[in-house]
C-alpha cells in the first residue's frame, strides 16, 4: 500500500496540470469571497451571516477541486497509462484507495489555504460593507465555535467532493463525460429546488443533493433555517462521496481496464 | 495465386477543401460516434421529461406544503381580465360615469391628487386604517372613456399622475405623454378628452385657456354610445421586491360636458373591486359631491399586469428553465469532445493536413455541432411550450396569453441560444485543446453566471444577465417591461434586464469572438 500511496503520488505530483489546478484552485475560491463580500449590499431587514458570506468562493473552488480528481483517473485511461499502472499495481482497490489518500490529502492542504485566505478576506472586507461590530456583527474569528466548525467543514466538504469526483470518473473513465456528470450532480439540484413549488419537496431536494446539503456546515447563524443540520448535511455527501467511491471500486474491479 | 483489386485511382481533381467538403467531413465524423448522437439525443428526452415535470408539478396557488396525497380544493383560479390586445391586464378602479352617444367633449381640471400607502405588503388584506401619507408615482386620475365596464374593455385616457406628469393612455399598452410637473393647489391641471368618430384626443392645459395634445387613440369598431367620466386608481408600489397596495384620492371641478356644465346623472362605480380580482387593492374605490366639486378615490390600476409574484402565475416560458440548462450542460460536453477527441487522438494533425485552411474547420464543427442540436431543441421546444401552458392551465393555474409570434419566439430563441453555446465551446475547446479545460470553460460561461445571478438576485444579477453569455437567457423573457407599470422586473418574477434579441446579441457577441481567436490562434499554434 505504501508503495501505492507513492507512486500514485510522484503521479499526481509531476502532472503540470495538478500544480497550476491548484494555485487556481485557492486563487479562484479566495477571489469569489472577496468579490462577493465587496459587492454586499446590506439589507437591514435581513440579517447576513458573515462567516458563510466569506466562504461563498467554495462554492466555485469546488468545481476545480472536482477538475482535479477526474483528471486524476480519467487521463490515465485517456492515455492508456492505466494499463501499465495495473499492471504494477494489480491489486485495483489498493490502487484506488492510494488514489483516494493522495487526492485527500492534497485536497486537504489546497482546501486549508483556501478557507484561511477567504476567511481573512472576509474579515478584511466584510466591514467595509457595513458587517462590523458597529451594527452587531462580530469581526470573523476562529476562536468564534460556529465560525471554526463552518471553517473545517469546509475543508472537509472540498475533500470529499474531491472523493465523489474521484468515484465518478473511476465508474466513467472519460475525462469530458465524468466533468459533465460531477458539474450536473453539484449544479443542477440547487437550481431544480429553486423552481420546485412545493416547500416541502425542495426541502427534501436540498437535504439529498450532495452541494446543498454539504453547504450547510458553512451556517453559523439562524441554523433553524437550513434544510439540514450543518453536520448531518456534511454525512449526507459523506455518503455520497462513500457510495461513489464504492460504485467506482466495483466497477474497476470487475471491468477490463 | 491470390487476387488482389486495385486501389482506387485518385481522381484528376484534387480533394476540394470548400466549406462544403469540410463541412461534409465534419458532419461524417460526428454522425459516426455513435455516443454523441445517443447522448445529445437522451439529453433532448431529459430536456423534454423536465420541462413537463416542472409544468405538470404546480397545482392551484395557496395549496402549496400541504401533507402527500391531500387534494387541493381551496383558492379559485386567479381571474385576471384579458385586454383588447390579447394580453393580462390590470383593470382596476373607480369610475364617475354618464353616457356619451356620438361625438362630444369632456373637460375637468383637477386640483389636487393625493394618496396613502398600505402598511402591510400586497399578500396581506389591505386596509385604510393600516396605512400612512403616500402617494404611488403611478396612481392615475382624469378623464376615461370605454364603450363598457367589463374588465379588459377598450378605453382611452387623459390622466394626471403621481409624480410622470400628464399622460394619454389607451388600450392598457399604449402610452403618451404631455405637461409636466404634478398637481398641487397652485399648479392645477386641465384635462379634456374629445371623441370624434373612432378617434379620441385628450389634451392638457395649465390653465383652461391654451390646450396642447397629449396624444390620441383610433379605437376602431367603438360603439355610438360610450361611458364617459372621471376615474382615479392607484397601483401597488414597489419597495424593493414588495409591493404595498395604495389609495389616491383626486379632487376635480368645472366638469364640463359638451360645452355644457354637467348634469347630476353621474354613476359612481367600482370596477374590478368585489370579485376574484387578481390586482391587491388597499380599499373599494369611493366618490361624493359637493356643489361643483367632485372628489374621487380609488385604487387598482388600468396598465398591462405584470407577473404580480401571485402564487400559481405563470408565463409560457415558465416551465423551461431546468429542463434547457440541463440539456446546455449536456451539449457543452458532447461539443467539447467533438474537438478535444481530435486532440487527444491525434486526429487533428490528419484534420489540418486534408484541411490546411483551420478556421473553416473550426467553423464547419460549429455548423455541424449547432445545427444538430438546435433542430432537437426546436422539435423539443416546438411541443414543450405549448403543452407546458397546456398543463398548467388544466392544473388551475393562470399563464399568462402569449401570442403565436410570442411562443414561436421563446422555442426558437431557446434552441439558438443552445445552438449558439455549442458554437462557443466548440471555439474554447479549440483554443485549450483539452476536455477538462473546456467543459469547465463552457459551464463557467454559460451555466455559472446563470446560478449565480439566481442566487445573488439585485443589482449584482442584472449586471451578470447583461454582461455575461447568459443574457442570451433573456430570450425566455415571455412578458415585456413597461415603463408605464412601476413593479419589480427581477429574474426571480420572470424578467430579464435585457430586451430578448439584445441579449441574444450579446450572446452572439461572445460567439464571434470566440471563433475569432481560435482561428488566429490554430493559425498560428502547431495542431
Amino acid at each position: 500500500m505504501t508503495a501505492a500511496v507513492r507512486a500514485e503520488w510522484t503521479k499526481l505530483r509531476t502532472v503540470a496540470s495538478t500544480g497550476w489546478l491548484l494555485v487556481v484552485t485557492v486563487g479562484v475560491t479566495v477571489a469569489v469571497s472577496a468579490v462577493a463580500a465587496s459587492v454586499l449590499h446590506v439589507n437591514r431587514g435581513s440579517p447576513q451571516d458573515p462567516t458563510k458570506l466569506s466562504l461563498a468562493g467554495v462554492q466555485i473552488g469546488q468545481a476545480l477541486i472536482a477538475v482535479l480528481a477526474v483528471l486524476a483517473v480519467s487521463e490515465e485511461y485517456g492515455t492508456g497509462m492505466i494499463r501499465v499502472t495495473l499492471t504494477a499495481i494489480p491489486r485495483r482497490l489498493t490502487l484506488l484507495a492510494a488514489k483516494a489518500a493522495n487526492l485527500a490529502g492534497l485536497t486537504m492542504l489546497v482546501g486549508l489555504i483556501a478557507v484561511a485566505g477567504c476567511l481573512l478576506a472576509g474579515r478584511l472586507i466584510l466591514p467595509g460593507a457595513g458587517i462590523d461590530p458597529a451594527h452587531g456583527y462580530e469581526l470573523i474569528s476562529l476562536s468564534h465555535a460556529p465560525t471554526l466548525r463552518a471553517a473545517a467543514g469546509s475543508v472537509l466538504y472540498l475533500v470529499f467532493i474531491g472523493l465523489l469526483s474521484l468515484g465518478v470518473a473511476t465508474a466513467i473513465r472519460d475525462t469530458a463525460t465524468s466533468v459533465g456528470a460531477v458539474f450536473g450532480l453539484l449544479y443542477l439540484p440547487p437550481i431544480a429546488a429553486q423552481l420546485v413549488g412545493d416547500p416541502t419537496w425542495r426541502r427534501h431536494l436540498e437535504q439529498i443533493a450532495p452541494m446543498t446539503a454539504g453547504l450547510a456546515v458553512q451556517a453559523t447563524t439562524n441554523l433553524r433555517s437550513l434544510p439540514i443540520a450543518p453536520w448531518a448535511g456534511l454525512g449526507v455527501l459523506a455518503a455520497w462521496a462513500a457510495v461513489s467511491l464504492l460504485v467506482g471500486g466495483m466497477v474497476l474491479r470487475l471491468r477490463d481496464a | 495465386m491470390s487476387v488482389t483489386s486495385a486501389p482506387p485511382r485518385p481522381t484528376d481533381k484534387p480533394a476540394s477543401n470548400s466549406f462544403r467538403s469540410v463541412l461534409w467531413a465534419e458532419w461524417t465524423k460526428f454522425r459516426t460516434v455513435r455516443g454523441w448522437i445517443v447522448a445529445l439525443v437522451l439529453a433532448a428526452a431529459a430536456t423534454f421529461f423536465l420541462c413537463y415535470e416542472t409544468a405538470a408539478g404546480p397545482h392551484t396557488g395557496g395549496c402549496s406544503g400541504l401533507p402527500a396525497g391531500a387534494i387541493c380544493t381551496s383558492a379559485p383560479p386567479t381571474v385576471v381580465p384579458t385586454g383588447p390586445g390579447g394580453e393580462g391586464v390590470a383593470d382596476t378602479y373607480e369610475f364617475v360615469h354618464h353616457t356619451l352617444t356620438g361625438d362630444g367633449t369632456v373637460t375637468a381640471k383637477i386640483t389636487s391628487l393625493a394618496g396613502v400607502t398600505a402598511t402591510n405588503a400586497s399578500n396581506v388584506q389591505g386596509s385604510p386604517s393600516a396605512s400612512h401619507p403616500g402617494l404611488a408615482s403611478w396612481a392615475k386620475a382624469g378623464l376615461l372613456l370605454t364603450p363598457s365596464t367589463t374588465q379588459g374593455s377598450a378605453y382611452a385616457a387623459v390622466m394626471a399622475t403621481g409624480n410622470h406628469a400628464i399622460h394619454f393612455q389607451y388600450n392598457y399598452t399604449h402610452d403618451t405623454h404631455g405637461v409636466a410637473g404634478t398637481v398641487t393647489k397652485s399648479t392645477p391641471r386641465w384635462l379634456r378628452l374629445v371623441r370624434s368618430g373612432d378617434t379620441i384626443i385628450g389634451y392638457a392645459s395649465t390653465n383652461g385657456q391654451r390646450w396642447t395634445e397629449v396624444g390620441s387613440a383610433d379605437l376602431s369598431g367603438l360603439p355610438a354610445t360610450v361611458q364617459v367620466g372621471l376615474f382615479a386608481t392607484s397601483p401597488l408600489t414597489f419597495q424593493g421586491g414588495t409591493g404595498y397596495p395604495t389609495l389616491a384620492t383626486a379632487t376635480f371641478d368645472h366638469l364640463n360636458f359638451d360645452g355644457r356644465p354637467a348634469s347630476n346623472s353621474w354613476l359612481g362605480q367600482d370596477i374590478g373591486i368585489g370579485r376574484t380580482s387578481f390586482y391587491p387593492t388597499l380599499a373599494s374605490g369611493s366618490y361624493h359631491r359637493s356643489g361643483t366639486t367632485v372628489v374621487v378615490s380609488g385604487s387598482g390600476d388600468i396598465a398591462p399586469a405584470v407577473v404580480q409574484g401571485l402564487e400559481g402565475t405563470h408565463t409560457a416560458s415558465s416551465s423551461l428553465l431546468l429542463g434547457l440548462i440541463v440539456g446546455l450542460l449536456v451539449v457543452i460536453v458532447v461539443a467539447a469532445m467533438f474537438v478535444t477527441t481530435e486532440y487527444r487522438r491525434g486526429l487533428i494533425r490528419t484534420t489540418f493536413t486534408a484541411i490546411p485552411a483551420r478556421g473553416r474547420v473550426i467553423a464547419a464543427k460549429g455548423v455541424v455541432v449547432g445545427s444538430i442540436v438546435f433542430a432537437l431543441s426546436l422539435v423539443v421546444m416546438a411541443v414543450i411550450v405549448p403543452l407546458g401552458q397546456h398543463l398548467l392551465r388544466a392544473h388551475g393555474n393562470y399563464v399568462f396569453p402569449a401570442t403565436t409570434l410570442t411562443q414561436a419566439r421563446i422555442a426558437i430563441g431557446a434552441s439558438a441560444v443552445v445552438a449558439m453555446a455549442a458554437i462557443t465551446v466548440i471555439a474554447l475547446s479549440a483554443m485549450v485543446r483539452r476536455a477538462a479545460a473546456a467543459i469547465t470553460a463552457g459551464a463557467a460561461v454559460f451555466v455559472l453566471p446563470f446560478i449565480l445571478a439566481t442566487a445573488a438576485g439585485g443589482g449584482a444579477s442584472e449586471w451578470l444577465l447583461r454582461l455575461t453569455p447568459a443574457a442570451g437567457l433573456s430570450m425566455l423573457q415571455a412578458l415585456p417591461h413597461y415603463s408605464q407599470v412601476n413593479y419589480a422586473y427581477t429574474l426571480s418574477n420572470g424578467y430579464y434586464p435585457l430586451t430578448p434579441l439584445a441579449g441574444f446579441a450579446v450572446l452572439c457577441g461572445y460567439t464571434v469572438i470566440a471563433l475569432t481567436a481560435a482561428s488566429l490562434l490554430l493559425n498560428r499554434r502547431d495542431a
